[in-house]
């Protein structure tokens, strides 16, 4: 690992309890950026906030709701870049067909990617060994 | 999920006591808002000033709670937000579709 790398390897029950959890040590790990020039609380939200999206996705679309199977985070975070995979084992989906939202009709979903791709550099889903992989970055510099 | 409610000259006013209003708990407020318009009341204000964080199914349901009202032929807007979660609604254009004010008292002399 380079100086001043963060990694976090962690795995959780496939159920929406857990995404404060996750969500928060994202947070956290954003707030000990100390080179980083941006707003810091703003990103620490937006990390938050992307992993929150990334593991709804897995738990509900992905995992189908299932709650005996578990969601893989892998967080990698360095003063250039910050690296964001979530894993999951279910059947998947094409990320490329999910439309932006219509912003003149009023859809109760459908913003979750739209929220990610706003927010993050570079989003890609595919599929990797047995499952999925949402793989998202975001440069830092 | 922990929700507070106060009526005030004929508007329900419901209070997120939650730090977070996400896809864990955002149904519940649906349910909430559902509930309310389908027992007759027409006009509801939420309050936000606890939620410090919202994600899609929490804006979602409170899409859900705006058509609700539309459908029920009442009104449904929104009271202090903290400044992250407003920038969510900006993020996704919703500012334009709530009516948003600054505080609960604000919020009441304009229904």
């Amino acid at each position: 690992m380079e100086k001043n790398e963060i990694e976090v390897d962690i795995k959780v029950p496939n159920q929406t309890r857990y995404l404060s959890l996750i969500g928060k040590i994202g947070e956290d790990i954003a707030k000990e950026l100390d080179r980083y020039n941006g707003d810091r609380d703003m990103l620490a939200y937006h990390i938050n906030l992307v992993l929150t999206e990334a593991m709804v996705n897995a738990i509900k679309h992905a995992n189908a709701g299932d709650p005996e199977k578990m969601v893989h985070v892998y967080i990698n975070i360095s003063d250039l870049e910050l690296l964001i995979r979530v894993f999951d084992d279910g059947q998947g989906f094409d990320i490329n067909t999910i439309p932006p939202p219509d912003f003149n009709t009023l859809e109760d979903r459908g913003r979750g990617i739209y929220i990610i791709r706003s927010l993050m550099d570079s989003v890609k889903y595919e599929r990797v060994n047995d499952g999925n992989m949402l793989e998202m970055t975001k440069r830092l510099c | 999920m922990n929700l507070k409610t106060e009526e005030k000259n004929g508007i329900l006013i419901i209070f997120v006591k939650e730090e977070r209003l996400d896809a864990h708990n955002s149904n519940d407020l649906k349910i909430t808002m559902q509930d309310q318009f389908a027992s007759g009341k027409k006009n509801l204000l939420v309050d936000l000033n606890d939620v410090r964080f919202i994600d899609s199914s929490g804006l979602g349901a409170l899409v859900s709670g705006f058509k609700n009202a539309i459908s029920h032929q009442g009104s449904l807007k929104l009271a202090s937000l903290q400044p992250q979660v407003k920038s969510m609604f900006e993020l996704t254009r919703l500012h334009r579709v709530f009516e948003i004010f600054g505080t609960t008292a604000e919020a009441l002399d304009n229904f």
